[in-house]
């Protein structure tokens, strides 16, 4: 992966370029051994570059390749792996190579413009809603329901920024604390401004193969245990967002697959999407690595600590590395990749992990998507 | 068969951060790009209807009568069943807020002194959780709860356009205002 940063100088094509060859470089292989590449990266109004695709594949290694773009909003990261297990679980391609791509700086003044007509344009844009209220509409009825506090959600901030603190690449690593928190700028109660991630430029990238081809090329093959990915309506008013069914959905999805019956004690290492503070929490209980309204207790006692008994986010997260959008997910598999190989440096968690999970999601409060990875081969 | 190791530290160095006085500076080449896009969107059935009745002062859902939820906003076909909806039932222009938010940051970016007050709000006549987003006004900010319970005030008929916005904004029904109304 690239770093993630504020603004690159690089362009779109220039950063996907950078991410793809590192990921190629570290797995010693060349582009023509590479079978098919996956692009995922945000719309092109994002840009406002048309065919935004066909223009990144040069940077994809997607010259003269079967080539495919996926997006799911923020899911997107984790969504264009399960794309890319798809291309090689098919049979059809004995290597992949999947990229993720985003500049969040190109739209003036702020991306924030672009985003609005993702609400409905005759029962929403007329009210002019932006991006905040829906996460804090959502954070609102989360903390309601289970008499969460904004100390509670808070903890998630600090922990994510400090383990960012132990990564090369991260934009806003820092020690902070929870009254830095609750003392940051109120943006849309109960939503301060150290609860929410950046907006931020970067790509990160992964090479794919079949099981052959694996053991062939790494001593310490990470393998693809289980894909999930669900979409819930998109009249998230009509739903009651204290708890992402949608994430319960795909997490199940990847879980069968994968074998895990019990997830909160067969997974060892946990990284979900954490856009908002208290996004964490919502999905490590979709996840079912917390019980409904529980997350907040388990953190508090340092059960998702690095050194704890279930480590979540120990990269730091979009809110300490950064979030370019359909980018940051594959940030965290690139996590798990490097955690379940023991080459997490400064961020390792002990204990030899052997399996982990990452998801991300996106759009209306409406996707999520899930992969397991894991030391072990998965059966024939 | 040989084995290779991958190298132990990834290559995540790369990426040339940029600093904003250096942009200003014009220290940076750029170019830039207004699209000059406009979109007429069509409102289709169920729209078509709801922002018709607004117009009237009044909110319509749809029914499906194999889920049985009444729905709003209305919509021709019910995504659950996988069917066309069934009947148009008018709903009240009453409910109870589910979320709220507080918000000091406009749609483009600029800083509110008082914030605007974004909320869900479930209506009542259509199923429990049916909610719609909407603003609340003419209650302090520290006084909004979750399950209050709210009346839109609508624009005056002179005014209103066949939008969302022909409901102004909700306010809280107060005690007094709810028995005059149940005593109907």
């Amino acid at each position: 992966m690239t770093k993630f940063m504020r603004r690159a100088l690089e362009t779109p094509k220039e950063l996907a370029w950078l991410a793809a060859k590192a990921a190629l470089d570290s797995a010693e292989m060349k582009l023509d051994q590479i079978d098919g590449a996956v692009l995922g990266s945000a719309p092109d109004a994002f840009d406002g570059m048309h065919m935004k695709g066909e223009y990144l594949a040069d940077g994809c290694g997607g010259w003269r390749k079967p080539y495919l773009r996926c997006y799911v909003g923020g899911g997107t990261g984790v969504y264009a792996v399960a794309q890319g297990w798809f291309q090689v679980a098919s049979g059809l391609f004995d290597t992949a190579l999947v990229v993720c791509e985003e500049k969040m700086s190109t739209c003036q003044p702020h991306p924030q413009a672009a985003f609005i007509s993702i609400f409905d344009p005759f029962t929403e844009q007329p009210l002019k809603p932006n991006l905040l209220w829906i996460f804090a509409l959502e954070q609102n009825r989360y903390m309601q329901t289970h008499h969460i506090t904004l100390e509670e959600i808070a903890r998630v901030s600090v922990k994510n920024k400090r383990n960012a603190l132990g990564h090369p690449s991260a934009q806003l690593g820092a020690e902070i604390t929870v009254k830095d928190v609750l003392a940051s700028e109120v943006m849309a109660w109960p939503v301060h401004r150290l609860m929410v991630s950046p907006t931020s430029d970067g790509a990160a990238a992964v090479v794919l193969a079949a099981g052959d081809d694996a053991r062939r090329l790494t001593s310490k093959p990470v393998w693809i245990q289980g894909v999930g990915w669900c979409l819930d309506t998109a009249y998230w008013t009509n739903r009651d967002l204290y708890y992402p069914e949608y994430v319960e959905k795909a997490a199940w999805m990847a879980y069968r697959m994968a074998g895990v019956k019990e997830p909160r004690r067969e997974i060892n290492i946990a990284e979900p999407y954490d856009p908002f503070a208290y996004k964490e929490l919502h999905h490590l209980e979709g996840l079912q690595l917390a019980p409904k309204g529980q997350a907040p207790k388990l953190l508090a006692d340092g059960v998702f600590d690095r050194d704890g008994d279930l480590p979540v986010t120990p990269s730091g997260g979009l809110l300490g590395v950064g979030n370019p959008i359909a980018a940051a997910g594959t940030m965290k598999i690139c996590e798990l990749f490097w955690q379940l190989r023991g080459e997490a440096g400064r961020r390792q968690v002990p204990g030899k992990p052997e399996r982990g999970v990452a998801q991300a999601w996106g759009d209306l409060m409406q996707v999520g998507t899930v992969v397991v990875v894991g030391t072990t081969e998965p059966k024939r | 068969m040989i084995h290779r190791t991958i190298k132990p530290e990834p290559n995540i160095v790369q990426g040339t951060p940029l600093d904003a006085k250096a942009l200003k500076r014009g220290k940076i080449f750029l170019n830039s790009y207004a699209p000059a896009l406009r979109y007429t969107w069509d409102t289709g059935e169920a729209m078509g209807r709801y922002l018709a009745e607004l117009k009237n002062g009044r909110l319509i859902a749809r029914s499906c009568r194999k889920c049985e939820r009444v729905m709003i906003p209305p919509r021709m076909f019910c995504e659950r069943c996988f069917r066309p909806t069934d009947d148009w039932v008018y709903v009240k222009a009453t409910g109870t807020v589910n979320t709220f938010s507080l918000c000091y940051v406009s749609w483009d970016v600029r800083r509110l002194k008082q914030p605007e007050i974004p909320a869900v709000i479930e209506i009542d006549g259509a199923s429990p959780g049916m909610g719609i987003l909407h603003l609340v006004r003419k209650v302090a900010p520290k006084d909004v709860r979750i399950g209050m319970r709210v009346a839109a005030v609508w624009k005056p008929p002179a005014q209103r356009t066949g939008s969302i916005t022909d409901i102004a904004y909700w306010m809280p029904i107060n005690r007094r205002s709810q028995r005059t109304v149940s005593a109907k």
